[in-house]
């Protein structure tokens, strides 16, 4: 089924027979879902962007293509650099706004700026009864009721089939700069990424690779502004960091933050992928019981992507910690997502229960 | 302002209920002295007082997990109260209501500058947050101008703002994790020191919930080195579009100020009179903020003054000095205490999109006139959220009623032009009955349905947030 409009998709929802699966540009097949496709490909196109406002609108199911196109031409961006599935996972088509806040997809500029939620201001959506809601709106500052918004961001279609949604979007930065420490072990790559983090020189990304394109561990920072500002945290950053070694400073080299960001090194790499958010200092220690075949941290050693034996539960090697695994690619009979305490499980079903309580949106999916 | 009747059920209980609090809690932990509960029965909102049945100060997680335990088997509200500077009246009490008060838990948990983050006791107040961290060069980026003495457990419920948002955000994007106590006396924990819901984003819900999921009793925030330094311009105009232009070209240049902030004619000529700032009498006044290294805000200082200077401005001033800084905030900080001190006031904080700034206060000025009350219009002018002052006088018959009619004007134009009620200060009881102005039913049905699951008797300040109407049977159940 392919609604063209809100209106169509509610009554579509109302009327199902059966589980639905909600699918946008489908370039992120996460979890187990089965059901009737429900694609939301044609509610489509930018509503409003106000580059002076800082903000856009625009329906479910615009390719995110669309809108960076459309913000480049202001000097704008999603500055929280939504990540790319299509490599790592091997699908194609394109990959649409709907998905992208559906799955609360960001890149390594999270950990400086923020996750797409952070960014979210409104949304529109049906809820599993065929209810239209919406919540939030088109502006910066909104505490007006309860935040739906942030609930309905990477809740993969759970809670209801996102119609359309605004996001905050920020100006576009005139230099990037990228510092490379060479050689450093896992504890000592996470330690200088926490200085540099921790610094007043607003370090937009943080990551270590144990095995980098030369197969020697490499270690990256990156800083963006105007050319001079660029220029002079580098010099800042280098004099902090040098106990840690020797800084290599390039200008610009987006293709290797493209690469952080699609976690392209697994891409063709057989095995599970998994993905971990946890205390930056505890990470290495977590990366050491993995007995991963590769890794590579990101936003400062708070995101490790792990790629496994097929087949392998990483839970049970990782046991307890501050944070949470999910299997983004893989045959694991797990669940997808890190399994939740029985209080905020129970508030977890509550909502489902509320929202969609003949259980037919994407079913399976959040298990 | 209408509140629900209070329970006949509950107030005849009252010494039976003050005795039970009073085997689980210390004895100073229990407040039902009438001449002592008074302390507790208005906010910031003074406007509207009602004394509790009884007030408790509990000192951990597990004191409030017996407290609302209590008085779920009892069936007894309950309202949760920080530090009570709520403008929106969020922590009013009802007489039948039992107030928790946090502020005996104000310690600090733990603090981890390699991570980046604070776990405190949610009795603490904003400011002692920074305070906790800023000798090793951090801070806590949220700052309400109430800072000095609004709690995080305060902040957490309303998503407090601030000054510095455009570019740090609000609470909810500082938050990283809670322990949340819910009515029936569960202990839930939420996030932690990690980023991002590893499930449904349950966190992104609480914050902002106006403690009617839970009473949050610890929370994990993010804390930031603080940068090398900043400073303001000063900036005069003799018309609101042109100020609003120069906001809309700055962003556009690609700069992202800390702050930028924007007072208007009345609102000036009240601040000069009272804190002599030096300010020029002009329609607009911005003052923009920059920061990073003295290099870098010399840079960026150069494109603001260029743009500035393309507009006409009646003055353009760089403080040259950490003391002609002060004196460019000087007037900013003091703008509520000068409007105070000409007459009682109504502070409103509904957002508008910024392009419709001008159209917005030129219909606040003719609404001024209409109702006869005077208005200054402080504001956020990077994020939009208006600061609209109205003055009257709280002696005289009718005024509030005037007022509050003028504050409803104001919000239902900020909804029209694609805007909302309110931007950082909550919705409490002041916003209550304009809900249905921002939202249709439906949208409040799958916001009430929420509260259902967290407290189904919805005991948890109950009266707040939803049109009273729209809560009825969900209240009276």
């Amino acid at each position: 089924m392919t609604p063209m409009s809100e209106e169509e998709l509610a009554q579509m929802v109302a009327g199902a027979n059966g589980p639905l699966r909600i699918r946008g540009g489908g370039t992120r097949p996460i979890g187990h879902c089965a059901g009737e496709e429900l694609n939301t490909s044609a509610m489509r196109g930018i509503s409003l962007y106000e580059p002076g406002a800082l903000t856009i609108v625009a329906g479910a199911g615009t390719p995110v293509a669309e809108v960076q196109k459309a913000l480049a031409a202001e000097n704008q961006r999603l500055a929280f650099e939504p990540m790319d599935h299509r490599a790592m996972l091997g699908t194609e088509g394109a990959p649409t706004l709907g998905g992208m806040v559906a799955a609360n997809v960001s890149g390594p500029r999270r950990i400086s700026v923020g996750a797409c939620r952070d960014f979210m201001l409104g949304v529109r959506f049906v809820d599993g009864q065929g209810n239209i809601i919406k919540n939030g709106g088109r502006v910066m500052k909104n505490v007006t009721g309860y935040d739906l918004v942030k609930l309905l961001s990477g809740s993969y279609g759970t809670l209801g089939v996102l119609t359309e949604v605004s996001l905050k979007v920020l100006p576009d930065v005139e230099t990037t700069g990228t510092l490379r420490l060479h050689g450093l072990s896992d504890r000592q790559a996470v330690a200088a990424l926490s200085a540099a983090l921790g610094s007043p020189f607003e370090v937009t990304a943080a990551a270590h690779a144990p095995k980098g394109p030369s197969g020697d561990p490499v270690t990256m920072l990156r800083i963006e502004g105007f050319a001079d500002s660029v220029t002079y945290r580098a010099d800042r950053l280098r004099d902090l960091l040098k106990v840690y070694g020797e800084v290599d400073v390039a200008v610009g080299d987006g293709a290797a933050w493209e690469a952080v960001r699609d976690v392209t090194a697994f891409a063709d790499q057989p095995g599970d992928v998994w993905r971990i958010s946890a205390k930056p200092s505890e990470a290495p220690d977590l990366v050491a019981r993995m007995e991963a075949k590769a890794v590579q941290y990101d936003w400062g050693g708070g995101l490790i992507w792990a790629l496994t034996d097929a087949g392998r539960d990483l839970r049970a090697a990782l046991g307890a910690f501050d944070g949470h695994a999910t299997l983004i690619r893989g045959t694991a009979d797990v669940p997808t997502f890190q399994p939740e305490t029985p209080a905020l499980a129970a508030i977890t079903a509550g909502l489902r229960t509320k929202f969609d309580p003949r259980g037919i949106l994407n079913p399976g999916i959040m298990t | 302002m209408e509140m629900p009747a209070p329970d006949s059920r509950v107030l005849s209980r009252k010494a039976q209920i003050v005795a039970r609090l009073s085997e689980i809690l210390p004895r100073d932990a229990v407040i039902s002295d009438e001449r002592e509960t008074r302390a507790y029965e208005c906010d910031a909102l003074t406007a509207y007082k009602c004394p509790p049945l009884c007030a408790v100060l509990p000192a951990s997680t597990k004191e409030v997990s017996d407290v609302l335990r209590l008085c779920h088997e009892m069936g007894v509200p309950v309202v949760p109260r920080g530090s009570g500077t709520s403008l929106a009246g969020g922590a009013l009490p009802t007489a039948d209501c039992v107030i928790l008060g946090v502020a005996r838990m104000n310690d600090v948990i733990e603090t981890n500058y390699d991570d980046r983050y604070i776990r405190v006791q949610t009795g603490r107040t904003n400011l002692s947050v920074t305070g906790a961290v800023e000798t090793n060069g951090f801070f806590y980026a949220p700052d309400p101008s109430s800072q000095l003495a609004c709690a995080i457990a305060g902040n957490i419920a309303m998503n407090s703002g601030g000054a510095h948002c455009l570019k740090y955000g609000v609470t909810t994007n500082n938050l990283m994790g809670v322990t949340m106590v819910l009515m029936d006396g569960t202990v839930v924990d939420v996030g932690g020191a990690h980023l991002d819901a590893g499930g449904l984003d349950i966190l992104g819900v609480i914050c902002g919930s106006e403690g009617q999921l839970g009473v949050v009793t610890e929370a994990t925030l993010r804390i930031l080195h603080k940068p090398e330094n900043a400073r303001p311009v000063l900036m005069g105009y003799d018309s609101s579009e042109v100020a609003g232009q120069v906001v809309t070209d700055i962003i556009k240049a690609g700069i992202l100020p800390v702050a930028i902030e924007f007072m208007d004619r009345p609102c000036i000529a009240a601040t000069e009179a009272f804190a002599k700032a030096g300010y020029p009498m002009c329609e607009a006044l911005l003052i923009v903020e920059v920061e990073g290294s003295d290099a870098e805000i010399d840079a960026q200082l150069k494109l603001i003054m260029e743009i500035a200077g393309r507009h006409n401005p009646v003055e353009l001033r760089e403080a040259r000095d950490a003391d002609e800084a002060g004196r460019i905030w000087l007037g900013r900080k003091s703008a509520f205490g000068a409007m105070g001190q000409i007459n009682d006031y109504m502070c409103l904080d509904g957002t508008i999109p910024v392009s419709s700034l001008p159209f917005v206060l030129r219909r606040i000025g003719e609404m001024s006139r209409e109702f006869g009350l005077d208005v200054g219009n402080v504001f956020h002018a990077g994020d939009g959220n208006m600061h609209p002052l109205i003055l009257f006088d709280a002696n005289k018959p009718g005024d509030l009623e005037r007022c509050e009619a003028f504050g409803a004007e104001i919000l239902k134009l900020c909804v029209e032009v694609g805007g909302c009620l309110t931007g950082e200060h909550g919705v409490g009881i002041e916003k209550r009955d304009l809900m249905n102005v921002q939202y249709d039913p439906a949208d409040l049905e799958a916001q009430m349905a929420i509260k259902d699951i967290f407290d189904p008797a919805w005991l948890l300040n109950a009266a707040k947030v939803f049109p009273l109407e729209a809560s009825l049977a969900r209240r009276a159940a």
